[in-house]
């Protein structure tokens, strides 16, 4: 959590988004062509998907995870722009994805364990493609941005409930497998959550900076109860209160529109949470879980990005790969430190360790920082 | 007599410095340039603060460049001793301040088989404007168990309360408070830290170094001849401070004839807090957004939405779209005294790095110093206030606090510090 948001104060600045969001719909008709749904296999080492060469136009994919691990499924445009996800599928479980899909080359991915780059698959759509005005690109961002913010935030209600659900049922295990897991959906979206200032320090307060008269409540209070003491038999409130809370700010991160200066600032924002909080162990101080929040900046961060990168590619090719080449950098930095399908704690990491990833994060955010100057010319 | 072979050795160099500016006159003529001509500001910079005085010097004079900060523990019982080592520390206080070695021996001139009484490495130097400047802690009067030290818990001002824990904090007790502390300040570090060390070497048995902590360059004016310097964030600093000219020193800075304890009156409370500034994340943010947290430009300083440096901040006006020119969460507009019942600060901190974090990162930041009549009217609310609105935090992290009671000035060379408080 930072202690406090600036994108606020500039979310009615220079690029109003009122007058591009109307056009993000780019009128193609739907013509899921015939067959219904694309069939989605999914298992712990598998992704067979039924078509790879579809026409243009708004796609539906049915997704059944027949393995033992949690997946999820992603249409990646190039740069690993997000045109559509879902999240959180469980075992023995289907999901449907509609997304719309101009023409162009895509790539498709299951994630099973939710982690890492997946297992990729081309997907051709075929049919007439105009290329994005500039107006258009930058509101097709805002909107692309926005599928994202959705996904995340299902699996935000969903991940928070089941850690709730395993508080109040007592099981200290259980909860402390799920923590990291369901702040990865928060910490991808914190630029928006943080929008909403007053509910932020609720869910991610860190103990020092809670003002003497208000409570310690939300992740990192219960984190406390779970790796200190370990007595999370008076916690059932606190849980409540954070789904409360959690329900609340996902009510209202659906209904925000970034405009694409706010999510430049936020990548460069990602990042300097990483740089300030994840880096130096603040964030996760009891759990030591901070490289999960560390992966999670990264791909909130990635995401918004991407979301903006037919812009970037257009105005700012170089920057485009300089971003790619820092990008990959930091996550192969990061994959050192992989443990099973999650990370390992910050506390088994030497110093030297961490100062690579600091310098890896540093070589990333430069670049990141100068996204902000492209989007508003 | 060795006495004055140490005065020779400090003030030859004022001698030869003296020569130098006689010279110009006739080198100046011919055009050459000489590296041992001094300009008037130079030989200013140079020259010595009295120490004796009604109050303190290094809090109304005109800000130095240079700091050298410590806090010490005392780790006497004996009362007695205490006040002996404050008596001999005024002693060589007044001694270093003019340009003298710290004893009377000196640094050169004492017996081979004698360790030196000054350390030396200020010898040919100038007084470079030191000033000494002493406070006493809270923990001098009772310590963290409550007990009464040395008899002082009476005299203890209702205005040394410890200072509330402020969000965000996250202090290192190791780096804060302490029972006494002294501020040297000059335009010449290595001066500087000569006089710290002075003084905590006559200490040794009585006191004990707690934390120090260097300044290399000064954030603060002091008084309207000097230019407003900047931070680490590379903004001006200290454009609205209290300065030695106002008209409201007794109202914001010096203790009032029933404010508390006499002791104190015509002393000032100093409060010091070590701020780290996290410039990597600060550097990559845009210029709008810096000057937004600020509510200043970046480079003349004036407020936004209006022109000088100096004008009057407005925090009524709007600009186009209709929104405050300076914003409701800007610093300038959170710590300004018309948000605190008038409250100002006499600050005189200064910038530091500290070497590098091994993150690859400095470690880099504000070394902060304020002087004011009573910190429960001025630097309590006022901080209050920013630790919870201000959005420059995000940049910052509060590493140490310090507060401490700085007596009156010494009067002569009869007086001593801290003499009213254990008579």
């Amino acid at each position: 959590m930072r202690t406090s948001r600036f994108l606020a104060a500039v979310a009615a600045g220079a690029l109003a988004t009122a007058g591009l969001a109307g056009c993000g719909g780019k009128g193609t008709d739907t013509a899921t062509a015939a067959g219904g749904p694309i069939a989605v296999k999914a298992d712990d080492s598998t992704c067979e998907v039924a078509r790879t060469d579809i026409a243009a136009g708004t796609a539906t994919f049915k997704i059944t995870n027949s393995g033992a691990k949690v997946t999820e499924f992603y249409v990646y445009a190039d740069g690993d722009r997000v045109l559509g996800e879902v999240e959180n599928i469980a075992p023995g479980l289907s999901r449907e994805l509609r997304v719309e899909l101009p023409a162009g080359t895509y790539q498709t991915a299951c994630k099973p364990g939710m982690s890492g780059k997946g297992i990729r698959n081309a997907l051709t759509v075929s049919g007439s493609a105009a290329p994005l005005t500039a107006d258009a690109a930058l509101a097709d961002a805002t909107d692309s941005y926005q599928r994202y913010v959705k996904s995340q935030t299902t699996a935000l209600l969903e991940k928070t409930g089941e850690f709730v659900a395993a508080i109040k049922a007592g099981d200290v295990a259980k909860a402390k497998a799920l923590y990291p897991v369901a702040r990865t959906y928060w910490e991808r979206i914190e630029p928006v959550a943080e929008i909403f200032g007053d509910l932020d320090p609720k869910i991610d307060g860190r103990e020092e900076v809670i003002e003497e008269g208000m409570e310690f409540t939300g992740f990192h209070r219960i984190e406390k109860d779970l790796w200190t003491t370990g007595d999370i038999s008076k916690d059932g409130p606190l849980a409540d209160r954070l789904m409360a809370d959690i329900q609340e700010i996902v009510a209202k991160a659906n209904a925000e529109k970034l405009s694409p200066l706010q999510l430049a600032n936020g990548a460069k924002e990602l990042l300097d949470e990483v740089a300030t909080g994840k880096i130096t162990g603040e964030e996760d101080r009891y759990s030591h879980t901070d490289l999960w929040d560390f992966s999670a900046n990264l791909e909130g961060s990635k995401a918004a990005i991407a979301a903006l990168r037919p812009v970037l590619q257009n105005r700012a090719p170089d920057l485009v790969g300089q971003l790619d080449t820092e990008f990959a950098n930091v996550e192969t930095l990061l994959g050192k430190h992989r443990a099973g399908d999650g990370w390992k704690l910050h506390t088994a990491l030497s110093q030297a360790e961490l100062k690579e990833l600091s310098d890896g994060i540093n070589a990333l955010a430069e670049p990141i920082s100068k996204v902000a100057a492209v989007v508003a010319k | 007599m060795g006495e004055r072979t140490s005065r020779l050795s400090r003030r030859r160099a004022m001698t030869l410095a003296g020569t130098g500016v006689a010279g110009v006159v006739g080198t100046a003529a011919l055009g050459a340039s000489r590296p041992w001509e001094r300009s008037a500001a130079e030989d200013h910079a140079a020259s010595a603060v009295p120490f004796h005085g009604e109050h303190q010097a290094g809090i109304t004079t005109p800000a130095q460049d240079r700091l050298h900060f410590v806090a010490f523990d005392v780790i006497t019982k004996d009362r007695a001793r205490l006040v002996a080592l404050l008596h001999d520390w005024s002693t060589a206080a007044a001694r270093m301040t003019a340009g003298r070695d710290a004893g009377e021996i000196g640094a050169v001139s004492g017996i081979p088989q004698a360790p030196p009484d000054d350390t030396g490495e200020a010898l040919g130097l100038p007084p470079s404007q030191l000033t000494l400047t002493l406070g006493f802690g809270p923990s001098l009067f009772r310590d963290a168990d409550g007990r009464d030290r040395f008899g002082l818990a009476e005299r203890r001002p209702a205005a040394l309360a410890a200072l509330p824990r402020f969000p965000g904090d996250a202090l290192r007790p190791e780096i804060s408070g302490g029972d006494l502390c002294v501020q040297a300040c000059a335009n010449d570090p290595q001066v500087a830290v000569h006089a710290i060390r002075n003084l905590a070497r006559l200490g040794m048995g009585v006191v004990s170094v707690r934390w120090s902590q260097l300044g290399f360059g000064r954030t603060s004016s002091t008084s309207r001849d000097q230019a407003t310097p900047r931070n680490l964030f590379g903004f001006k600093d200290g454009t609205a401070n209290v300065k030695a000219e106002d008209d409201d020193l007794a109202q914001q800075l010096w203790v009032q004839p029933g404010d508390g304890p006499d002791w104190m009156t015509g002393g000032s409370y100093l409060v010091t807090r070590k701020i780290r500034m996290i410039i990597e994340t600060w550097d990559r943010t845009s210029l709008g957004e810096q000057e937004t947290l600020i509510g200043r430009t970046k480079g003349s300083g004036a407020p936004l939405g209006q022109t000088d440096e100096f004008d009057e901040l407005d925090l009524e006006l709007t600009g186009p779209d209709g929104e405050p020119a300076i914003a409701e969460q800007a610093h300038v507009r959170l710590a300004h005294p018309s948000q605190h019942n008038g409250a100002r600060l006499l600050r005189r901190g200064y910038n530091f790095v500290d070497g590098s974090d091994g993150l690859g990162r400095l470690d880099a930041g504000l070394f902060f110093i304020a002087y004011q009549r009573d910190p429960r009217r001025q630097f309590v609310p006022i901080q209050t206030q920013l630790a919870r609105h201000d959005l420059l935090n995000e940049y910052l992290r509060y590493v140490s606090s310090g507060l401490f009671a700085c007596p009156p000035g010494v009067r002569d060379d009869a007086d001593h510090w801290g003499r009213a408080l254990f008579a």
